[in-house]
């Protein structure tokens, strides 16, 4: 599998914080890729990174195996929709369009008029009067419009309605059944993530702590319940502990196996991708060398 | 045609629960061999969801032998899922309610025999994976 984002001991430093430090992770191609991780972890830097925006101050990074932004091939390759989806406030939808034409050489003028008239926006009418919805859909609308062949997207979605979300999440849905293009996206809200990432990174300081596709990181993942074991008790080989929290009386474990369990004792119940999520976020300790096996796999 | 469904709090994949959403309605009868599935681009458009999600749904499917991809032509179901026949099934659905009344009339309640049939079932399943 070759990859959409590879980074290996990646740093991105502004004076003396360094927003992003030693960050090794390869992100697959041909796949929509959800990034999840604390404010703070890197993913906005870690993203600017990948769409050129920014150079490193170490490490090494490649995008579809090339330096990002390395020439106007490569700039035109790898789209990028930045947070909260900026527009020219002062410049009509069919500027914006006009402009999207002039700057870059793929250009697809036809997909762009069919998305704005499918949106119901009208041509005229200046972008800073647009709804959020409609901003995210138009700035969409440029991205998609390049014929990228990777797109990045950095919280696209965090300032919508529900409604402007799943409509915004339903056009980029279609956009990969159609063009068959890879996507990487940041976001907070996992619900939406599991509906449409069919991989999943959590970065968490600048770590990869978990990465996989999401069907099999869902049925590898699971929540016991039982009578209390003490903390640190032996588990089965190829069972491992993600968080455990215990009473007298009790005790509840997220584990992560690809083996049965068949302990009677346990009650075993599937997790959803965001306790997953909030597991590997929450959980403590750097277990680096387990997460570099994965990469291995990824790459 | 079947419209699918999401349940987000499940914890069961997307596919799965679109293979599980195909099962249930060829036991139901509301799928028949014969009929097509909606394409991948319905199913996107439906519920915004990754349609590599689908194709692999749809994939697995195949995989069971109950769809036949036909290019150009859609994904069509070809056969129900191989059942024990209709009078087996009632025999043990028969058993089943019995066993449920004596529970029932034995004082047990819907969470008592929650309990008791899981943990039945658990160390049946179990046994044959082991």
């Amino acid at each position: 599998m070759s990859a959409a984002i590879q980074a290996s001991g990646l740093g991105k430093r502004y004076r003396r914080t360094w927003a992003l430090r030693d960050c090794t992770l390869a992100v697959p191609e041909g796949r929509v890729v959800g990034l999840v991780g604390p404010n703070g972890a890197g993913k906005t830097t870690l993203l600017r990174l990948a769409a050129g925006m920014l150079a490193p101050t170490c490490g090494t990074i490649t995008v579809l195996g090339e330096r990002p932004a390395a020439g106007p091939a490569q700039l035109a390759r790898v789209g990028f929709v930045a947070q909260d989806t900026p527009v020219y406030a002062r410049m009509t939808v069919s500027e914006h369009l006009r402009l999207g034409g002039w700057l870059n050489p793929g250009w697809d003028n036809g997909l762009a008029q069919q998305r704005i008239a499918k949106l119901g926006l009208d041509p005229k009418q200046r972008a800073g009067s647009l709804s959020g919805g409609q901003r995210a859909q138009l700035a969409l609308t440029l991205a998609l419009a390049k014929r990228p062949a990777l797109l990045i997207l950095d919280e696209p979605v965090a300032s919508l309605d529900p409604l402007a979300r799943r409509e915004f999440l339903r056009g980029l849905m279609e956009a990969v059944a159609e063009h068959g293009l890879s996507v990487v996206l940041s976001s907070h809200l996992v619900a939406d993530l599991e509906r449409v990432c069919d991989y999943l990174v959590v970065l968490v300081a600048s770590r990869v702590r978990v990465a996989g596709e999401v069907s099999a990181l869902l049925a590898s993942h699971h929540r016991l319940s039982g009578p209390r074991r003490d903390p640190g008790t032996r588990h089965p080989a190829g069972q491992e502990v993600i968080t455990e929290s215990h009473t007298d009386k009790q005790s509840n474990l997220l584990v992560r196996t690809n083996e049965p369990i068949l302990d009677p004792a346990w009650t075993v119940k599937p997790v959803s991708l965001e306790d997953l999520v909030l597991a590997y976020m929450s959980r403590t300790g750097d277990d680096t060398p387990t997460r570099q096996q994965q990469l291995g796999v990824v790459s | 045609m079947i419209e699918f469904q999401l349940d987000e709090t499940s914890g069961v994949a997307t596919y799965l629960q679109l293979v599980q959403q195909v099962h249930q309605a060829l036991r139901m009868g509301m799928l028949e061999p014969g009929e097509r599935l909606p394409t991948a681009q319905q199913v996107v458009a439906d519920l915004a969801i990754n349609p590599n999600t689908v194709h692999k749904a749809y994939r697995e499917l195949e995989r069971e032998g109950l769809v036949r991809a036909r290019p150009g032509l859609g994904t069509f179901v070809t056969r129900s899922p191989s059942g024990t026949d209709p009078a087996t099934q009632a025999r043990f659905l028969a058993e089943l309610t019995g066993w449920l009344r004596s529970a029932r009339a034995a004082g047990l309640d819907p969470d008592d025999v929650e309990a008791i049939y899981r943990t039945a079932f658990r160390a049946c399943f179990a046994e044959g994976v082991a």
